[in-house]
């Protein structure tokens, strides 16, 4: 166990240092750099720089050296200092930006997570047990609705009704006089009553699709032999199906850490710009765009390493709960 | 059906333990309600052995899980009475209770307890064999998790699990079959139940480990004194074991008496075909008696020199050596794990052998070495040896409708199509006894024995010489099995085919084979005439093998003469299955 643990971890070394540079040339790949762009937006608003200007731009910022040699010195960078470069626009440095975001986006997605799991399960525990009944029916029809609204709509109408009918502060994670402010009770309280819109959207579609697995995942196991073992034991049926069929249909899940981890950062971007959230993927989508690359470079390599992360972590728990696949 | 009942006489005053009057189990279908189990009616006495037996669709599990208000959704007892009649003279007709109540779930697993065919899947795969055993005794038992513990170790040792305390920390996958079903024993006994029912409980199992669990059930039931509903669609079991049998077919009981009557007496047509069927795989088929005596002196058509065949550590095969004649039917012989069905693939090249030659002699007389063919060459050696593969749902593309399954191999060789194609498949249908009308139909709508015969009219589309049949009889009922075993022997006087007839069944053997042989761990052991090693075999396996058969007479139930096989000193432990096997 160790070992496949230790050989992996040295595999990710190489996969690593592919991605980055895919990543580095893909978002150089757009004709123009940072400056261009830079240029265009100032242009609009009738600011006009000239070649010497632009010149001395991209020499403070190291764009007139040839690529490889830019990708080399970033990369040394994060290898020898954890330094991931600045960010053109921004002016700050990359690493910084990143994290500011990070928590926020990692609060959000913890807390749609796990509304989605306490929401999804026992829900589609309850249409596989009762398959066709009424239930079930209204269940199916209900993943059906969920699966098909986009979720930016759901956002926009959601965010209509929240602040027409009822008069709530929408967009954002904080009311204005808190975004700036420092920890404390009374902005923890404020962040409670913004995150409940942002996890409802996200946590319709993914716990749509969520039912629709876990109930496949249950008819699966129902009509195993060792359930109807368990019932022939007298267990009472809500203990042997939590102990028997759930237990093993839950495996599964366990493989979708793997994209859960990347999804922190790209996931719901559209929801995100909509509803105006301070978290990772609108400044992913801005940096792209701008050609922000060490910004957005770092972001790629965060992913990338994400995607790595999750699908070692799955790997070891699915081996520590299924003992098949730990002994065999 | 009273006068059914009535048939052990019984002192006046003493209950049966179980009495079933009248039992009526329906699935409702979309079409209407079809009754599983019809108006059924039987008792078990404390102590005693009820057999029930019959085929598949005969409703004997549906019965048995009536029992316990298990049936499968959205089965349901629809009439009758259950009444479960325990020591302390209380009387519970089950078939009114709740299937999900407390009153059910307190007889469940503590007065009436079961046990199921496939050890392996009746068993959680995430959950330790301890764990599922102390669970039943916590709930029924209330003991504290220590009690629990020690109480399933000396269960474990009862059913002569070795090691019991270890052997509580592993999982059903480390256990081999035989084990597995110790252990669902050892969780059945767990409370010391009245009753145990036993589904079809060896079905899985090789015979020398059937033997071993059946006397083992007998042993238990001697010292605990409860009695066995066992399900079984095994004659020999039946005469090993009951003391009264009831036959069912088709949802009916057929006859209901104790074991002599039922097979020196019996009186149904049903059942004396069941009889019949056992009775005549302890001799050679009759087709084979009318033929004239093999050609011994030709040339052999296939000679196998030791044939090896290794995955990694196990020898699947080692070094075996065999030859068939032309027209000749070959056994192979032995339990699971043996590499029997290895040896057929070998030589279809399914696999690519580790080492030695095939020597295949053409029609034209020249010979070719199957194991180092290459290309075009192959394919044309795979034209003339056919495989015929022993799950019939399994081995039919459930999307080609049966002229597509039989007339594949001559399309994609481009021999024949269109109207001339559609005319070869009539040919070959009729040939295997099907109706060629029914063609444009897809495999599900054919019963298990009409499938297997799609199987073989596909098998010998491009007039193969030889025919390699992994045991193809084993998952059809008794009275189809003999249909296909004639059709198979028909078609080798018609086609003169030479046949390699890999199974586990004995009286198969004898009734079908030319010559057998024995295999053993990947070993070839004995290799003999059929007569000579089904009945006087040399080699202590085989004679092992052989004692394990349960006889089909209720008369003849002398175990002293079984024994087990012990591998003379030198352990060879490459071959245990998966290197995770208990024994």
């Amino acid at each position: 166990m160790l070992k496949f643990i230790v050989k992996r971890l040295f595999w990710m070394i190489p996969s690593l240092f592919a991605v980055s540079f895919l990543a580095f040339v893909l978002i150089q790949l757009p004709p123009g750099d940072f400056v261009t762009t830079y240029i265009a937006t100032l242009a609009s608003s009738n600011e006009v720089i000239d070649q010497n200007t632009a010149a001395q731009l991209r020499e403070r910022f190291g764009l007139d050296q040839p690529m490889l040699f830019q990708y080399l010195k970033w990369i040394w960078g994060i290898i020898s200092r954890g330094d991931f470069g600045m960010s053109f626009e921004w002016q700050q440095p990359v690493s910084g930006l990143i994290w500011e975001r990070m928590a926020l986006t990692l609060v959000l997605a913890l807390a749609s997570l796990i509304a989605t799991w306490a929401i999804a399960l026992p829900i589609g525990v309850y249409s596989a047990v009762k398959k066709y009944s009424i239930g079930d029916y209204a269940f199916t029809a209900f993943t059906f609705f969920g699966l098909s609204i986009p979720s930016f709509l759901l956002a926009l109408v959601l965010m209509y009704v929240a602040a027409v009918e009822f008069g709530a502060d929408v967009g954002g994670l904080f009311s204005q006089e808190y975004e700036t402010a420092s920890w404390s009770i009374g902005k923890m309280y404020d962040l409670l009553t913004h995150i409940w819109l942002p996890v409802a959207i996200l946590a319709v579609s993914s716990t749509a699709s969520l039912i629709r697995v876990m109930r496949a995942n249950m008819l699966d196991e129902l009509p195993k032999p060792y359930v109807t073992t368990a019932r022939a034991k007298g267990l009472s049926e809500f203990r042997l199906l939590v102990k028997y069929p759930l237990r093993i249909a839950l495996n599964p899940f366990i493989s979708t850490i793997a994209w859960l981890l990347p999804n922190l950062i790209s996931g719901s971007v559209v929801v995100a710009i909509v509803l105006n959230l301070p978290t990772a993927a609108p400044l992913l989508l801005q940096s792209l765009m701008a050609q922000d690359m060490y910004l957005a470079g770092a972001f790629v390599l965060l992913i990338c390493a994400l995607t790595l992360i999750g699908s070692l972590i799955s790997d070891i728990l699915l081996a520590l709960v299924d003992p098949r696949i730990r002994l065999e | 059906m009273t006068d059914i009942l009535s048939i052990t006489p019984r002192p006046p005053g003493i209950k049966p333990l179980l009495e079933v009057k009248n039992l009526v189990t329906e699935f409702p279908l979309r079409t209407g309600i079809f009754k599983a189990v019809n108006d059924i009616s039987f008792a078990i006495e404390p102590g005693k052995t009820l057999c029930v037996v019959g085929e598949s669709g005969s409703g004997k599990s549906v019965t048995a899980r009536s029992i316990l208000q298990i049936v499968d959704q959205p089965g349901r007892i629809a009439s009758g009475s259950i009444v479960l009649n325990t020591k302390d003279g209380k009387s519970l007709d089950l078939a009114k209770l709740d299937p999900r109540g407390k009153a059910i779930r307190a007889v469940r697993g503590r007065d009436i307890s079961m046990i199921f065919q496939e050890p392996m899947s009746s068993l959680s795969p995430v959950h330790t064999v301890g764990d599922q055993i102390t669970e039943v005794l916590r709930l029924h038992l209330n003991m504290s998790k220590a009690e629990a513990r020690k109480e399933a170790a000396e269960l474990l040792r009862q059913v002569e699990i070795p090691n019991p305390e270890q052997a509580l920390d592993r999982y059903a996958f480390q256990y081999s079959g035989g084990m597995r079903q110790r252990a669902m024993i050892a969780m059945a006994l767990a409370c010391k139940p009245q009753l145990l029912i036993a589904d079809e409980p060896t079905t899985a199992l090789d015979v020398t480990t059937q033997a071993e669990i059946l006397d083992l059930i007998k042993r238990l039931q001697q010292t605990t004194g409860m009695a066995v509903l066992f399900i079984t669609h095994d004659m020999g079991v039946v005469a090993q074991i009951a003391d009264d049998v009831l036959v069912m077919h088709h949802g009916v009981v057929k006859e209901y008496g104790p074991v002599d009557q039922i097979f020196h007496t019996p009186q149904d047509p049903y059942t004396k075909m069941l009889i019949g069927s056992v009775l005549k795989l302890e001799q050679k088929a009759e087709i084979r008696l009318a033929r004239p005596p093999l050609d011994t002196s030709a040339e052999p058509i296939l000679d196998i020199r030791n044939l090896s065949m290794h995955f990694g550590e196990m020898k699947a095969l080692n070094d075996v050596s065999i030859s068939l004649l032309p027209g000749e039917t070959l056994g192979i012989v032995g339990e699971s794990g043996s590499g029997k069905t290895t040896m057929g693939r070998s030589i279809m090249r399914l696999y690519e052998p580790t080492g030695g030659e095939m020597h295949y002699r053409k029609a034209n007389g020249q010979t070719v070495d199957l194991a180092k063919l290459e290309g075009a060459e192959l394919k044309a050696a795979r034209r003339e040896l056919r495989m015929v593969f022993q799950d019939p749902f399994g081995s039919l593309n459930p999307r080609m409708t049966v002229a597509q399954v039989i007339g594949e191999p001559l399309l994609v060789n481009g021999i024949l199509k269109g109207k001339a194609l559609d005319e070869k498949v009539c040919h070959l249908m009729e040939q295997v006894g099907l109706d060629p009308a029914g063609r444009e139909r897809y495999p599900h709508a054919f019963s298990g024995g009409q499938r297997q015969r799609i199987g073989i009219a596909r098998a010998i589309t491009l007039n193969p010489r030889i025919i390699v049949a992994d045991e193809a009889t084993s998952a059809l009922d008794v009275s189809v099995r003999f249909q296909v075993l004639d059709l198979l022997m028909r078609l080798q006087d018609e086609l003169k085919l030479a046949y390699i007839f890999i199974s586990h069944d004995i009286g198969v053997i004898r009734y079908m084979c030319d010559r057998v042989g024995v295999m053993y761990r990947g070993k070839l052991v004995e290799v003999g005439e059929a007569e000579k090693v089904c009945n006087n075999p040399d080699h202590a396996y085989t004679q092992a093998l052989i004692s394990a058969i349960p006889r089909p007479d209720p008369r003849d139930r002398d175990r002293s003469r079984r024994f087990r096989y012990v591998e003379p000193a030198h352990t060879d432990t490459s071959n245990v299955k998966n290197g995770s096997s208990a024994r």
